[in-house]
């Protein structure tokens, strides 16, 4: 096999099992001609002998291979990593991918990507999941009936033949979002070849408003990208930067960092006005909920406010004094904050936003702007409606449509799918077969990222070049190779697509060392996109959408944190991660706020039937504190029909009642009780704090005064608190720090955790049994009122409690504490009493109830790191500190006859998280950051008064409220 | 008379004021009381409630068994339990059952020791009563374990992996109080029906009988040194029992209050189960000797003093359970610890709160009943207080465990439990393995000591005496 890479590994191949050639299907099979009572009693008689001998006959030998000559840089045990990219919410972020003699086994960030920055997003975690997904299609089908490439290159090639005839108008393509160089210059190729043809683009989530903003604003497309690391003032319109969406990863750090500078003395201030409930709502200082289209105004008098045209505003409302304490600090900090519009806010918000960045002269400093980073940006449901109109029309002979699954998520009005089938040839280049897929005559299955050769932009427009970490494990292509078929190179690899148009495109000297270096960073060096001069135009926008009638009730689109527009909604991580706010797991829900709920006398987990623009769906309701009142959000991508066995049937489909002139937010949904009730399986059931204070938040005000320090410290229990003599560890001391100031929900550590540690899913059942098996959890606790609490989060991973309660209990032994002080759990002695979780009063002790690892499914064991046991039933579990990391550290230390250097051993969720919130390492030398960390005056035990001495700490929560605002907080 | 008898006869009304009803009927003799007995084993017709209750017995049995296999073959996710309530049905019944043979082994070996003769009626069923119970109980720690083919890792032994079991858990010490326990009633139980064994083997009608209960009774010919060392025996073992009856239920309450979850966390445990122990025990003790002397006749051996003073045990340890019960929310207020009250608060107001107030009704307001003598000597109402303690005990450890694990210290873990069909099944089936294994002995052997009431009888002392 060749080895484009230079040092990629063929091993893959090796473990890949060969699919046989289809054999000749009649072969082996007795016919039996006539069915006589006789003949069948002789056959019964002839197969069970025959059965019978088998024991005795000798099998066929079966000869195992051994490395004759063993591939070079390979040593089992140890892995390598390979740079590639990530898309998320449509730009790249670059990862690196740990891969155990060839396979894939985790994703970390790239710490050279500026979308990283060595973090890594939930969606660049779970993605791995989706390649060993056992329900991912597994070649090319015509008709539902498998078929081979061949037979679809000769229908590609009659189809493209008919379009360079001149009748290239009948050729469409279909595509997302593309932020990939060279997938652009395919198309644009194919594009070339067959005049006339057109390419489509729609993906239904992605900044839709941003696009027409741009348009309005500058009269050009622009991208927007913003240096939080330089705002003092940050206000959100309905934006969630900090935990999802595009660059959230690269944006929560330079936040996080911002906030914890000067010694978190210096501390940035962020003020959020949201329409639905967000982790970056909760992080917010001050808060303030209000319906979708309020949004709009409220930008609208903020604009004006701090323009200095606005009416002078001396309202008492909630509303006023917000808005006037915004205007007043964004204006006191020019240069230095953003105003930042919500992907999902109308186009209107976001025109306001880019008139208040250039009326605070944050353009150039804090707000970037750029060329756009997705290759020509069209209006999406533009090009899909002349789409339709044109399937409707019988304009279209063959559509290809790579990736998406419009049929599942078309807006409504569009009626897509009932087009598509006017359509004569169609061909579908998916992962999996979903809805659109069994629409299409053809479907091709798509190559995993970690099996195909591509580049994509990231947030900045850096460019990655995606190389693939293994052969492709079933017969599948990537857009690319499909679409250079199409332009008459049928089989050449994606390699050669990729560098063929690399070459051309780089002035280094030497393409192959240029090409080897490109690939190693993951980065190509110099392609971020430059800063460009635009002007905002400083008319105000037009009003958009239909004004609100009085008392009509609000529906607002969000596609979903995790399984974001439906497309992942068949990875099993994702959907047993709890969702940043309400915890919930495997379905959506129809959110409102208590008061409305309380209004409609509806209670939680109770089905209504919302009906909108003639369609009607039935959800469950989920009661979010804080979501403002006369309004309900609802997230797309649930509901799936054809997505396979984790997502069909999850939740239901809100892209029923979407349509395409109100994307994200529609007046007058009416809302009916049904009756019935349907479970919704979350996490955490109680989110108050029951007059407890296990995340201590506190302003920093109080910081500077200290009473509240003191309290913290009363709780620590002294050394004399104890009969016993103290442990002295002479080597290393292992312990963790965990900032709350930092953590802002993500979630990125509980899905690093999974993956590291072979942590099963166990399904929405077991969810709902509170069986759930994530070893870190973050817990998410909301304070104050109900219509707009403040919310704390904390992520909650074992303490590895110096005077553990797990490990007296424990009748066999099996959990103990190392000589590095870790609390160790030993599996394979563990007869399962669960006492230890009982004893354990930050319940972080997960047991085995039944047998929820997938012991038996080919190509989940894969994903498996092999450093880490695959747990059986009835044995209990929990965090170990990644404990196969240091020991690995150790090896490598002991053999270099050194000490392990502090910042060598990064636990998965450490080295996930892009905010920093968590630091590990050994807290016996002082000069080490945990070690640091933890003398510092915020550091505190979670149930210190319990005297179990955990390894873990925290550091108090630190916000910084604006004290005009304070005196009327609730 | 003289004024020492008759001081001796105030005294002994004093501590004894039950006394106007007899431990056995004056009319009886050696032969009525041997022929009565042994007959039920021999010669009397298997009654019909015999069969009704031993099939009753033998399908709960079989739903115990399919239960189990099935839970076996899955796993413990097949129970209600989750985290935080790793603990549910399993150890519920595990103190449950161990508790309720407390009776058996207090009645036989205290007040042996106490010289108390009106227990020699009902000392052998109440024992055969222990035994079962112990061997209901002491399936749930297998059957709740994630890994129940390892459990002899909690045994010590030798063993090449050169570990021993932890020491310092509980679970550990439950391991030897339990088995030591079941080792010394069944030591006791088995000692005590020698000499009848040999009565049954002497009466046997075929040689089958002969046989077995022959070798049952290892050779006992009733001989004066048999009868000697048989005396030694069984005050050497009752001495061993005596402080088991404390030390079970003591080291089982250890299993709560050796952990720091609030709710479980309480000096107060040990006293606390033992008389909750006691309690349910006498229950048990009554409900199965009501129906039996009604459907065997034994109203001459069983009298109502027997119904009278196990009632008043009840009472008496019933009022035990009730001081603890106000007890335990004091300590909680008084140590001003927001957990221990909020436990408190969630076991009387929180989503279990009906398990509360029915341990309540059922503990402390029921046997209240108990102090109203027509009730003590009445079957049918003392039967109902009864049935309702035993449910109330079994209320009490299922709240003392679900109700402190269900809500303890960080909120966002909090959750509730839902008890599954294995859950039921096993409560259920336990019950019938406990019925089956009870109704064989009855049938099978003396359930009553035909000895120990012949000693009752005047003719048993020198020189004849009254009975008491």
């Amino acid at each position: 096999m060749t080895d484009p890479a230079g040092d990629f590994v063929p091993l893959s191949a090796l473990l890949r099992s060969t699919p046989q050639a289809p054999e000749d299907e009649d072969e082996g099979l007795i016919e039996i001609p006539e069915a006589s009572r006789r003949r069948f009693l002789s056959l019964m008689a002839g197969s069970l002998a025959l059965a019978g001998l088998t024991g005795c006959t000798r099998q066929p030998t079966e000869t195992i291979m051994p490395y004759v000559d063993p591939p070079e840089n390979v040593i089992p045990g140890r892995p390598k990593f390979y740079a590639t990219a990530v898309p998320v919410c449509g730009v790249a972020e670059g990862v690196m991918v740990e891969s155990h003699l060839g396979r894939p086994t985790k994703i970390e960030g790239n710490p050279g990507h500026p979308g990283s920055l060595g973090a890594s997003s939930v969606t660049a975690q779970a993605c791995l999941m989706d390649l060993y997904d056992p329900d991912r299609a597994q070649g090319v089908s015509h008709l539902g009936v498998p078929s081979t490439w061949n037979a679809l290159l000769i229908a590609l090639n009659t189809a493209m033949d008919r379009a360079r005839n001149g009748a290239g108008g009948g050729l469409r393509i279909l595509t997302e979002t593309v932020c990939s160089p060279s997938l652009a210059d395919r198309i644009r190729a194919v594009i070339a070849e067959a005049p006339g043809s057109q390419w489509h683009r729609y993906e239904p989530a992605g900044p839709h408003s941003a696009r027409a903003a741009s348009q309005v604003a500058f009269g050009r497309p622009v991208h927007t990208r913003y240096r939080f690391d330089a705002a003092d003032i940050v206000l959100s319109l309905d934006s969630d930067f900090l935990a999802c969406g595009a660059a959230s990863t690269r944006y929560a750090h330079d936040f996080a960092e911002r906030r914890r500078r000067g010694n978190r003395l210096d501390m940035n201030r962020l003020y959020a006005v949201e329409s639905s409930v967000s982790s970056t709502g909760g992080k917010a200082d001050h808060r303030l909920p209000m319906g979708y289209a309020a949004v709009e105004s409220f930008a609208r008098d903020l604009a004006a406010a701090i323009a200095g045209t606005g009416a002078a505003n001396t309202g008492n409302d909630a509303r006023s004094r917000f808005l006037s304490a915004a205007a007043g600090d964004l204006s006191a900090h020019k240069g230095a904050s953003v105003v930042i519009a919500g992907e999902y806010q109308s186009p209107a918000v976001h025109v306001l936003a880019h008139q208040m960045n250039a009326a605070l002269g944050n353009v150039g400093s804090t707000v970037i702007y750029s060329d756009p980073v997705e290759t020509e940006p069209v209006d999406q449901v533009d090009s899909l409606r002349r789409l339709v109109a044109d399937l409707s029309a019988g304009k279209v002979e063959t559509l290809v449509i790579l990736g998406g699954n419009p049929v599942y998520n078309a807006p409504a009005d569009l009626t897509f799918s009932a087009a598509l089938s006017k359509a004569p040839a169609t061909i579908h280049v998916a992962s999996h077969a979903n809805e659109t897929s069994f629409k299409c005559a053809w479907h091709v299955a798509e190559s995993h990222l970690l099996e195909s050769w591509g580049d994509a932009r990231g947030y900045d427009g850096t460019v990655t070049i995606q190389q693939p970490l293994i052969q492709p494990l079933y017969e599948s292509r990537s857009h690319i190779e499909v679409l250079d078929a199409m332009a008459q190179n049928p089989g050449r690899p994606g390699h050669d697509i990729v560098r063929d148009y690399w070459q051309g495109r780089t002035r280094a000297a030497d393409f192959e060392t240029w090409w080897r270096q490109t690939l190693h960073d993951g980065i190509v060096a110099d392609t971020a996109l430059p800063p460009i001069a635009v002007k905002a135009s400083a008319a105000a926008p037009a009003a958009s959408g239909q004004p609100a009638s009085a008392g009509a009730i609000e529906i607002v689109f969000r596609p979903d944190v995790y399984i974001y527009d439906g497309r992942y909604a068949n990875n099993v991580w994702l959907q047993e991660l709890p969702r940043p706010m309400s915890k919930l797991t495997w379905d959506n829900a129809v959110h409102m706020g208590p008061a409305m709920a309380s209004k409609l006398g509806i209670g939680a987990q109770q089905v209504v039937e919302l009906r909108y623009g003639g369609n009607a769906v039935e959800g469950s309701v989920w009661i979010s504190p804080g979501h403002p009142d006369n309004s309900v959000t609802v997230h797309l991508g649930y509901g799936r029909r054809q997505s396979g066995r984790a997502g069909d049937g999850a939740g239901f489909d809100a892209y029923t009642l979407r349509q395409s002139n109100a994307l994200w937010a529609a007046s007058g949904v009416e809302i009916r009780k049904t009756g019935r009730s349907y479970p919704l399986a979350t996490t955490q059931m109680i989110q108050s704090l029951e007059g407890r204070d296990p995340a201590i938040s506190m302003p920093i005000e109080e910081y500077r005064r200290d009473p509240k320090l003191a309290q913290i410290k009363e709780r620590e229990p002294g050394d004399s608190d104890t009969l016993y003599p103290r442990w002295n560890y002479s080597g290393y001391s292992w312990g963790m720090s965990i900032d709350l100031t930092a953590c802002v929900n993500c979630n990125a550590c509980v899905v690093a955790c999974q993956a590291e540690n072979n942590i099963p899913v166990v399904g929405k059942d077991q969810v709902l049994a509170r069986r759930g098996m994530h070893w870190l959890r973050i817990d998410t606790y909301y304070k104050g009122h109900a219509d707009n609490p403040r919310a704390v989060y904390q992520p909650v991973p074992c303490m590895h409690c110096e005077d553990a309660p797990c490990e007296v209990v424990c009748p066999v032994q099996a959990t103990n504490h190392s000589s590095d002080g870790l609390n160790d759990m030993v599996y394979n002695r563990c007869v399962g009493t669960r006492y230890c979780s009982n004893n354990c009063p930050y319940k972080v002790r997960r047991f085995n109830f039944l047998l929820y690892s997938d012991w038996y499914t080919e190509s989940l064991k894969l994903q498996r790191n092999p450093d880490v046991t695959v747990r059986s039933r009835g044995v209990m579990e929990k965090c170990t500190y990644c404990v196969q990391r240091i020991r690995e550290a150790e090896i490598h230390s002991r053999n270099e006859d050194r000490f392990i250097s502090d910042g060598e051993i990064q636990t998965a969720c450490q080295q996930a998280c892009p905010t920093k919130a968590i630091v590990f390492g050994d807290i016996n030398n002082r000069s080490n950051r945990v070690a640091q960390l933890k003398a510092e005056k915020l550091n505190y035990s979670l149930l210190a008064e319990l005297n179990t001495r955990p390894r873990t700490t925290y550091l108090a929560e630190l916000r910084n409220p604006n004290s005009a605002l304070e005196d009327h907080a609730s | 008379m003289t004024a020492i008898e008759e001081k001796q006869r105030h005294a002994q009304r004093r501590l004894d004021p039950g006394r106007e009803y007899p431990v056995i009927t004056a009319s009886e003799t050696f032969a009525t009381v041997t022929e009565q007995i042994s007959s039920i084993v021999l010669t009397r017709k298997t009654p019909l409630f015999w069969w009704c209750g031993f099939g009753a017995g033998v399908t709960l049995l079989t739903c115990f068994g399919i239960a189990i296999v099935w839970l076996l073959g899955r796993g413990v996710g097949l129970f209600g339990i989750n985290v935080p309530v790793a603990w549910g049905f399993a150890i519920t019944n595990f103190v449950w059952w161990i508790g309720i043979g407390h009776a058996g082994t207090l009645i036989s070996a205290i007040l042996l020791l106490l010289r108390q003769s009106w227990r020699n009626s009902i000392n052998r069923f109440a024992e055969a009563m222990t035994l079962f119970a112990v061997a209901c109980a002491g399936m749930f720690p297998l059957l709740h374990l994630g890994r129940p083919w390892v459990f002899y890792w909690l045994l010590p032994y030798p063993n090449t992996m050169t570990v021993q079991p932890q020491f310092r858990s509980p679970l550990v010490w439950d391991v030897f109080a339990v088995s030591t326990y079941a080792t010394v009633s069944l030591l006791f139980w088995y000692l005590g029906i020698i000499p009848d064994l040999a009565t049954i083997r002497d009466r046997s009608t075929s040689r089958w009988k002969y046989g077995i209960y022959g070798v049952l009774a290892l050779g006992w010919r009733g001989a004066s040194r048999h009868w000697q060392f048989h005396e030694t025996a069984s005050l050497l073992l009752a001495g061993l029992a005596t402080p088991l009856v404390l030390s079970v239920h003591t080291v089982v309450s250890f299993d709560f209050t050796i952990a720091i979850l609030p709710g479980w966390h309480s000096t107060i445990f040990p006293p606390y189960f033992v008389a909750g122990a006691i309690f349910s025990g006498f229950a048990m003790v009554l409900v199965l000797c009501i129906p039996l002397r009604t459907v065997y006749g034994l109203h001459n051996v069983i009298t109502k003093r027997h119904l009278d003073n196990c009632a008043k045990l009840m009472l008496a340890t019933g009022l035990v359970l009730g001081y603890t019960y106000v007890i335990e929310p004091f300590t909680a207020w008084y140590s001003g610890d927001v957990y221990e009250m909020h436990v408190v608060a969630n076991r009387a107001y929180g989503p279990l709160a009906w398990s509360y107030w029915l341990v309540i009704f059922c503990n402390v307001v029921a046997p209240q009943a108990l102090w109203f003598k027509k009730i003590r000597v009445t079957p049918q109402p003392l039967f109902a207080v009864s049935v309702v303690v035993l449910i109330g005990m079994w209320l009490e450890r299922y709240m003392i465990i679900v109700t402190s694990l269900n809500q303890d210290f960080l909120p966002s873990s909090w959750a509730n439990f839902i008890a599954t069909l294995v859950d039921n099944a096993t409560l259920y089936g336990s019950m019938g393995l406990f019925i089956v294994l009870f109704f064989l002995f009855i049938r099978f052997l003396p359930m009553i000591s035909m000895y120990e009431v012949r000693e009752l009888l005047p003719y048993s002392k020198p020189g004849g005496g009254t009975v008491k």
